[in-house]
């Protein structure tokens, strides 16, 4: 691209904010019941998380797996692209998130630290405002309960999920799946930015505090 | 400035028919100019054929890309409905814009294909070798035979997509070819191509604030006998937002204009070098508003100047 420099952000926001907001609305009609499954696995996956046991990791690696890899195929590839071309690409890194979960969560197991002291109430506080909070956020700054975002369904409340689901995680292959829910932190907040949404500033914020807390683990 | 009249009448069949005969005889229609009469829609020739295009056609970035939203097609549908029965021919897309091209067609094929359509597309891919490829893709989403106008997208490969468009057009399979840029972007090479190639149009932003233009691009397009499509004329609504929170100058009146929306659309059309100003909307009420603007009185010289001062200091 030529001038590349001269382009603003909304050079590249092709929708208006209605037209976005309305595709969660229509999607979430689309799939209803679908929804309530959604929240009992996130419900389920919070559960597991603080209960621990033996196939506790590799059990929450795979339902965010298939929550990335829903996501991919029903939000951002059957959905998103009908407005946005670059909506293809995302659901190319969403499905190799997806993969990289299989991989380093499911066949080889990630290790997640207990749920209390500081990093532990991080991690799952960030899965527990995925889950019950995020979906509030929209009505809270007037947009409709139809077009609620819920964790497994939507991307924002799913990447949410899988940072807080980091945080908790030790050894260095956690580290492998932090750059494509970072990047779309970093995507959707600039998306919403541009379209002058409210909670612009929310996905940015919650990959810098994984970041942080993160950051501050003893390897 | 030569200024040609369509006659609006209501009745859809009554339009086609009035088109028809706007084509075969538009010597015959343009006698009876001069200045246009209140209830007629503004036309400009195309320099290179002598057909009239009126001049406010209608945009399609970001407001007709709503995906499956059949509530919103329908929506789009209206403001294309609207704008065919207040006279209106040209409709530009790109296939940049997301489902805009097929929402465009869809629209259409519920309009009974309206046979003033003037259709604007652009190819927008590199390498080029990907260009017919594309464009056979956006022809397929219009649901037209041909397209009447497509264009280089911000010159994007544009050396090896011209030469396609012009085999295109040399075999009747496109009717004009044209380059597009926005936001000032890119001059310099928008005037060497216009210097350089055959072209029919060119598209570029203009408007009261944004007027890089006037100085060498819409004076060249005169000198080469180009057309000159003008998008962003409300920068993208800024402008709008801008100066529609004060009220309208009392002299609005003078220049026939009853919103900002039209005062600001007048200033473009009546640059001389302007062919047809693209606005973009998803109301009903504004492309009827916006049609409103291609008719008499369009400003002089020294209205356009008033204009330009009063809004460069809002």
């Amino acid at each position: 691209m030529s001038e590349w420099w001269t382009y603003r952000l909304s050079s590249f926001l092709l929708f208006s904010p209605r037209t976005y907001y309305r595709l969660f609305e229509l999607y979430n009609s689309e799939i209803w019941p679908g929804q309530v499954l959604a929240l009992l696995v996130g419900l389920a996956m919070l559960a597991l998380i603080r209960k621990g046991g033996p196939w506790q990791s590799r059990v929450v690696a795979a339902a965010l797996c298939i929550a990335w890899l829903w996501v991919a195929w029903a939000y951002h590839y059957a959905r998103y692209a009908s407005i946005n071309w670059a909506a293809t690409y995302f659901a190319g890194a969403f499905a190799l998130e997806a993969l990289l979960l299989l991989a380093f969560g499911v066949v080889k197991k990630l290790h997640l630290r207990p749920c209390d002291g500081l990093i532990g109430t991080a991690g799952i506080g960030l899965v527990v405002f995925a889950v019950l909070v995020h979906p509030l956020i929209g009505p809270l700054v007037g947009r409709s309960w139809f077009q609620v975002e819920i964790f497994a369904i939507a991307p924002d409340p799913t990447v949410v999920a899988t940072l807080g689901v980091l945080v908790l995680a030790t050894g260095p292959s956690a580290w492998l799946l932090l750059p494509i829910p970072v990047l779309w932190c970093l995507v959707s907040g600039a998306t919403a930015w541009t379209m002058h949404s409210a909670d612009a500033a929310l996905m940015p914020v919650v990959a810098a505090f994984a970041l942080a807390v993160r950051k501050g683990l003893p390897s | 400035m030569r200024i040609e009249t369509v006659v609006q009448i209501p009745s859809v069949n009554r339009r086609k028919l009035l088109h028809a005969l706007a084509a075969a005889s538009a010597a015959a229609l343009t006698a009876r100019t001069g200045l246009a009469r209140a209830d007629s829609v503004l036309t400009r020739p195309i320099p290179s054929s002598g057909e009239g295009l009126p001049v406010v056609g209608l945009g399609s970035w970001i407001t007709f890309n709503v995906g499956y939203d059949e509530v919103a097609r329908a929506s789009c549908a209206d403001v294309i409905g609207n704008f065919f029965a207040a006279g209106g021919r040209l409709i530009d897309s790109s296939p940049m814009y997301g489902s805009s091209q097929a929402v465009i067609g869809a629209s259409l094929k519920r309009l009974g294909k309206p046979a003033a359509l003037f259709s604007a597309d652009k190819v927008w891919t590199s390498p080029g070798s990907r260009g017919p490829a594309q464009i056979e893709t956006s022809r397929l989403h219009w649901g037209v035979p041909r397209f009447d106008l497509l264009q280089v997208h911000n010159l994007l490969a544009w050396q090896e997509h011209l030469p396609t468009l012009n085999a295109m057009k040399a075999k009747g399979q496109l009717r004009y070819v044209g380059i597009t840029t926005s936001e000032g972007r890119r001059h310099r090479e928008v005037e060497d191509i216009m210097r350089t190639q055959p072209l029919d149009f060119v598209q570029v932003t203009y408007n009261v604030i944004d007027r890089e233009v006037e100085a060498r691009i819409l004076p060249l397009a005169r000198e080469r006998g180009i057309a000159v499509i003008v998008n962003r004329p409300f920068q993208q609504g800024a402008l709008i937002e801008r100066v529609g929170r004060r009220p309208l100058p009392p002299w609005a009146g003078e220049i026939g204009c009853t919103s900002w929306a039209q005062l600001l659309l007048k200033f473009i059309i009546s640059h001389p070098a302007v062919t047809c100003a693209i606005p973009a909307t998803t109301s009903v009420a504004h492309v009827r508003e916006n049609m409103q603007a291609a008719r008499e009185p369009l400003p002089d010289e020294a209205m356009r100047r008033r204009m330009a001062v009063h809004v460069a200091a809002l």
